[in-house]
C-alpha cells in the first residue's frame, strides 16, 4: 500500500527530510543525500550565493528528486525571516520556507513569538510555511490556526544529538494534530529517528548526525532504514506495552475448557 | 549589573594567578570529567598541571567543534584601510611615535582592493584602522561600510571604541561584529603600554562590548594581547568577560582572537613568552568550556602550526593577509602593522583545508537583513 507523506501540493515517498550543513564537502553532502533518498533538502539561504551561478552548494543540489527547502537561518526577528523568505522565494524560485527564528546563537532555541507572527504573515503571502518551533503544543495548534502546512518541534536542542528529549509533548503534538508534524533538532541517531516514527511522527528532519559521522553515506543509509522501519512499524500498531507480564499460555486456562 | 566594570573590579589580578597556578592534576581530571564545565574548571585547564593531559584535551575540543560547526572552516580577510593612529601603543606598528609616513584608502582604493579580494573568493571582511577620530573617525567608517555591502555578505571591524549610537548606526548600515581585545586586563600593565591617545582610558575600552550588546550588535570579538602579561590570567579574564556577555547579550555572537606579538616597526619584545603549546592549550581550553564560541586563528601564526591548529577547535582562518591599507593591490610597500607569518596563498590555504577534510565556506550570512 501506498503510504506516501502529502505536505502542501507535493507528495513525498520519503519521510526521511535532511539538510545541507556541516559536511567536509559538497560531493560528499551530495552522496550522503541521495543515499537517504531524501526529497526535500534544507538550505540555509545565509550560506548560498544567489547571485552566484555556479554557487557550490546550490549546483550539487542540483537532482530531480531533491527540493529546495530554503530556511531563514540567521534571522532574529519576525520582520527579517518575512524578508529572508521573500528574497529565497525570488532567488530560488520556491514558496516553500522553513522558517527559522532562533535570536538565541548559542542553543540556537526558536522564538515562539516572532515565529507566529511571521507564520501568519508569510501564510498570507502565499508561502508554504514549515516552522521549527519547540516541542509546545499550543504553540502548535496556534500555527495550525494560522494556517502553516506543517509542524517541526524540536525533539532537543539542534546539533545536539540528544535524542528524543521532549518526547512527552511529541506524544501530545501529533495526539492533536491536523497538519503533518516533523520532528527536527536533536535527532542523533537511527533509533531516535524510528522512535520518532513510532510515536506517530509523520516525518523526521536530520542533518548534524549524518554530517558529522564517520561516514557520511553509510549513515544516510541507516537514518533511511530506519524511518521506514519507523513508519512500518508505526501503521503496522505496535503491541500494547503492559506493566505486568502476560505469559502466553496462562496456567488457569483449564479452568476456561 | 550595567556593565562589566563592577562584576571585573570584584577580581583581584594576583589572586587569580595565585590560583591559577595552584591547580593540582586531580582539578584538571575533575574539569575533564564535567560535561558543563565551569570558570573554576577553565582554570585547571589553562594551567601548568594540565600540560601531560594536553593530547586528552586536544581530542574532546576536536570531537564538540566537530558535533556543533561541522567539517567547516569560515574564511575571512582583513582589510586596512589606514594606518593613521593618535595612540601610543608600545607594541604596535601604527603608534603615533612611529616617525612613518601614513596612508587612509580613498573610496576608489578601499574598491580596488575589495574587487581583489572578491576576486580570491572573500564574502566575509574585517576592516581595520588606527585610531585618529579627525580623519578616520565613525563618519569615515559609516562611508567604508555602505561601500563595501554591496560587494560582501558579512562585514566586520576592528577599529577605534566608539559609543554606543555610533555603533547603531553602523550596525543599521550593514555593520555585522566587532572586534575589541582589550589587549590586557591587567590595569598598571596597560597604563604603560598606552600611555597616551583615547586608548588610554582602561575603562571605556572594557566597556566597549557592553556598549556593543546594547547596540544589538550581532557579533563580538574579545580577547587579549598575548605577551603583555601574563596569557593565563588575561585569558581567565577574557572568559569571565565572554561568560559575561553571554548571559547579558543573549542575542550576540561570540569569537575569540588569540593574537601573539609579532615583530613589527619599533617593536617591543615579549615580556612573557607564550609557547605553541601553551596557545594549543589556551585554545583546548576554551572550547571545552564553550561548545559554540568561534574561535579564530590569523596569519599571525607559522604555516605548520596552522596547519595543526584547525584541527583543535579552530572555527575561522584568514590567508595571504596583508596589514597596510592598500596593502594588496593598492600600494603593497604601505606601513604594515606587523609581520603575517604564514605566508601562503588563498588558495594553498583552501586547498590544504580541503586536504584535511574541511568544507570551505566562504559566505555565511545575508547583509540584506
Amino acid at each position: 500500500m501506498k503510504d506516501n507523506l502529502i505536505l502542501a501540493d507535493k507528495e513525498f515517498s520519503s519521510r526521511l527530510f535532511t539538510g545541507t550543513g556541516k559536511f567536509s564537502s559538497s560531493t560528499v553532502m551530495k552522496n550522503a543525500l541521495l543515499a537517504s533518498e531524501s526529497e526535500l533538502v534544507t538550505v540555509a539561504l545565509k550560506r548560498v550565493d544567489v547571485a552566484d551561478q555556479d554557487d557550490d552548494i546550490l549546483s550539487h543540489l542540483n537532482h530531480s528528486r531533491i527540493n529546495l527547502l530554503p530556511n531563514t537561518s540567521g534571522v532574529r526577528t519576525a520582520k527579517e525571516a518575512v524578508f529572508a523568505a521573500q528574497l529565497s522565494r525570488e532567488a530560488l524560485e520556491t514558496n516553500w520556507v522553513k522558517l527559522e527564528i532562533h535570536p538565541d546563537p548559542k542553543y540556537l532555541l526558536p522564538d515562539p513569538i516572532e515565529t507566529l507572527k511571521a507564520a501568519e504573515e508569510l501564510v498570507k503571502q502565499g508561502f508554504v510555511v514549515m516552522p521549527y518551533i519547540h516541542a509546545d503544543p499550543v504553540l502548535c495548534k496556534r500555527l495550525e490556526d494560522v494556517g502553516v502546512q506543517c509542524v517541526m518541534p524540536l525533539g532537543a536542542p539542534i546539533g545536539s544529538n540528544k535524542g528524543l528529549k521532549t518526547v512527552d509533548f511529541l506524544e501530545i503534538i501529533i495526539a492533536q494534530s491536523n497538519v503533518p508534524v516533523i520532528v527536527d533538532a536533536g535527532i542523533g541517531a537511527p533509533s531516535h529517528a524510528a522512535y520518532a516514527m513510532e510515536l506517530g511522527a509523520d516525518a523526521v528532519l536530520v542533518n548534524t548526525a549524518i554530517a558529522v559521522s564517520q561516514n557520511p553515506i553509510a549513515m544516510a543509509n541507516a537514518f533511511r532504514l530506519a524511518v521506514e522501519a519507523g513508519r512500518m512499524a508505526y501503521n503496522a500498531k505496535l503491541a500494547p506495552i503492559k506493566q505486568t507480564a502476560e505469559a502466553s499460555s496462562p496456567l488457569t486456562s483449564f479452568l476456561n475448557e | 549589573m550595567s556593565n562589566f566594570t563592577s562584576l571585573f573590579n570584584n577580581y583581584n589580578w594576583d589572586a587569580v594567578v595565585t590560583d591559577i597556578y595552584s591547580k593540582t592534576a586531580v582539578d584538571v581530571e575533575i574539569a575533564l570529567q564535567n560535561n558543563k564545565r565551569t570558570l573554576e574548571d577553565f582554570k585547571a585547564l589553562i594551567s601548568p598541571a594540565a600540560k601531560p593531559y594536553l593530547e586528552q584535551m586536544a581530542q574532546i575540543s576536536s570531537a564538540l567543534t566537530k558535533k556543533r560547526f561541522g567539517n567547516t572552516m569560515q574564511m575571512y580577510a582583513p582589510m586596512y584601510l589606514s594606518n593613521e593612529c593618535q595612540n601610543i601603543c608600545t607594541y604596535c606598528g601604527f603608534s603615533l611615535t612611529n616617525k612613518i609616513p601614513r596612508r587612509t584608502l580613498t573610496d576608489a582604493e578601499i574598491l580596488k582592493e575589495a574587487a581583489f579580494l572578491r576576486s580570491k573568493g572573500y564574502n566575509h571582511i574585517l576592516l581595520v584602522t588606527g585610531e585618529a577620530n579627525k580623519t578616520v573617525g565613525v563618519d569615515y567608517i559609516n562611508n567604508a561600510i555602505k561601500l563595501l555591502k554591496k560587494e560582501f555578505a558579512n562585514i566586520t571591524i576592528e577599529v577605534q571604541p566608539l559609543d554606543q549610537d555610533e555603533y547603531e548606526l553602523l550596525v543599521k548600515n550593514g555593520l555585522y561584529a566587532v572586534l575589541v581585545y582589550q589587549e590586557t586586563y591587567h590595569r598598571d600593565e596597560y597604563k604603560k603600554h598606552h600611555p597616551k591617545g583615547k586608548k588610554s582610558n582602561f575603562d571605556y575600552r572594557l566597556e566597549t562590548p557592553d556598549r556593543l550588546g546594547k547596540a544589538g550588535i550581532h557579533k563580538i570579538g574579545v580577547g587579549a594581547l598575548f605577551g603583555l602579561e601574563d596569557w593565563r590570567a588575561d585569558s581567565f579574564f577574557t572568559a569571565l568577560h565572554l561568560q559575561y556577555l553571554q548571559k547579558t547579550y543573549w542575542q550576540t555572537k561570540y569569537s575569540i582572537s588569540f593574537p601573539r606579538l609579532r615583530p613589527h616597526t619599533g617593536g617591543l619584545e615579549p615580556k612573557v613568552v607564550m609557547e605553541d603549546a601553551d596557545l594549543a592549550q589556551l585554545i583546548c581550553a576554551y572550547r571545552l568550556l564553550d561548545e559554540d564560541v568561534e574561535l579564530s586563528m590569523s596569519t599571525r601564526e607559522s604555516e605548520k602550526f596552522r596547519n595543526n591548529i584547525i584541527n583543535l577547535g579552530i572555527t575561522s582562518i584568514s590567508a595571504e593577509s596583508k596589514t597596510n591599507p592598500g596593502g594588496y593591490v593598492v600600494e603593497p610597500q604601505s606601513l604594515e602593522q606587523f609581520e603575517i607569518s604564514d605566508e601562503r596563498s588563498t588558495e594553498t590555504i583552501a586547498e590544504m583545508l580541503q586536504s584535511k577534510g574541511f568544507e570551505v565556506v566562504w559566505k555565511d550570512w545575508e547583509n540584506a537583513w
